[in-house]
């Protein structure tokens, strides 16, 4: 295998592992279970404080892994950390956070758990995966 | 209160932390599924699509390999063994809100996990911003369609 072909295995492989270990904290959490996630928003019914938990342990965790990461000049793998440089707050940014915010109370599903659901799949979450897919494509031609 | 359902949850919290981190470690990216797939399925970035389709992969395969354990590790409401909860709609509303979540995080540049988990363990003002506003729309829709229009847990 030349060196270039081995890097990039790696680097797949690499993309496999954080996939496998994001999939396996939402199972493990209950953020596949979207009863659990509107249970978490309905702050005026029986409110379900599960997710307040995962983000809270995601965000610490994150936030000292990122740390330490940081202090190495680059990627274990190649190439450089790519890092969004925007600061300003936009119409855009808040509009599309607004959308989002609607349609994950509506469903429970953010991207990460509806896809990674895909094991239990039903035609209501085909129809939500489907749309969600349009809707990006929808997004890119409003604003490219 | 639920303590299981909670430990859960931090167990589960820790290992998307430790998927972030590995992530930009390995691979210097943000762990943002709308822009990981997002950008995979709408752009097609050449030289950069392998590991976007193995992480989707990996995703998938996450919640398969501990329906394969036997379930006990899964934290559906109210269905112990279960890993994967039911929709908790039909094909409209979900139609409806595949709209808004893929229009929203396209435009938002970000959801939950890149805006949510990395941009605040990043203090990135933009995406404190971003997660304050999806949360309360979030919160808003539910207190609007479960309390003020009575649509129970089936919407």
């Amino acid at each position: 295998m030349s060196q270039s072909n081995k890097s990039n295995w790696m680097k797949t492989a690499a993309g496999y592992a954080a996939g496998l270990l994001f999939g396996l904290g939402l199972a493990v959490s209950g953020m596949t279970d979207p009863a659990r996630v509107v249970g978490f928003l309905d702050v005026a019914g029986a409110w379900d404080p599960t997710l307040m938990f995962v983000l809270g342990a995601a965000v610490v965790t994150t936030f000292i892994g990122y740390r330490l990461v940081f202090k190495r000049p680059a990627p274990l793998l190649g190439g450089v950390f790519q890092l969004p440089t925007k600061r300003e707050l936009d119409g855009k940014l808040l509009g599309g956070a607004a959308l989002f915010g609607i349609g994950w109370g509506l469903s429970g599903y953010c991207p990460g758990p509806a896809i990674a659901s895909i094991g239990g799949l039903s035609l209501p979450l085909a129809a939500m995966l489907v749309a969600m897919v349009l809707g990006w494509f929808a997004a890119k031609r409003l604003a490219p | 209160m639920d303590w299981t359902a909670g430990l859960q949850g931090l167990v589960g919290g820790v290992l998307i932390g430790l998927s972030a981190v590995w992530l930009m470690a390995t691979l210097g990216r943000i762990a943002g599924i709308s822009g990981i797939v997002g950008n995979l399925i709408t752009q097609r970035p050449k030289g950069d699509s392998a590991w976007r389709g193995a992480f989707i992969i990996g995703l998938v395969s996450g919640p398969l390999l501990i329906m394969a354990l036997g379930g006990g590790l899964g934290n559906v409401v109210g269905h112990p063994g279960e890993v994967i909860g039911s929709p908790a709609g039909g094909v409209g509303l979900m139609l409806v809100a595949g709209l808004l979540v893929g229009v929203g995080t396209g435009l938002g540049s970000g959801c939950t996990s890149g805006h949510g988990v990395c941009g605040l363990a990043r203090l990135a003002p933009r995406s404190m911003a971003a997660t304050g506003m999806f949360l309360l729309t979030a919160l808003m829709t539910v207190y609007i369609s479960r309390h003020l229009l009575g649509l129970g847990g089936g919407v």
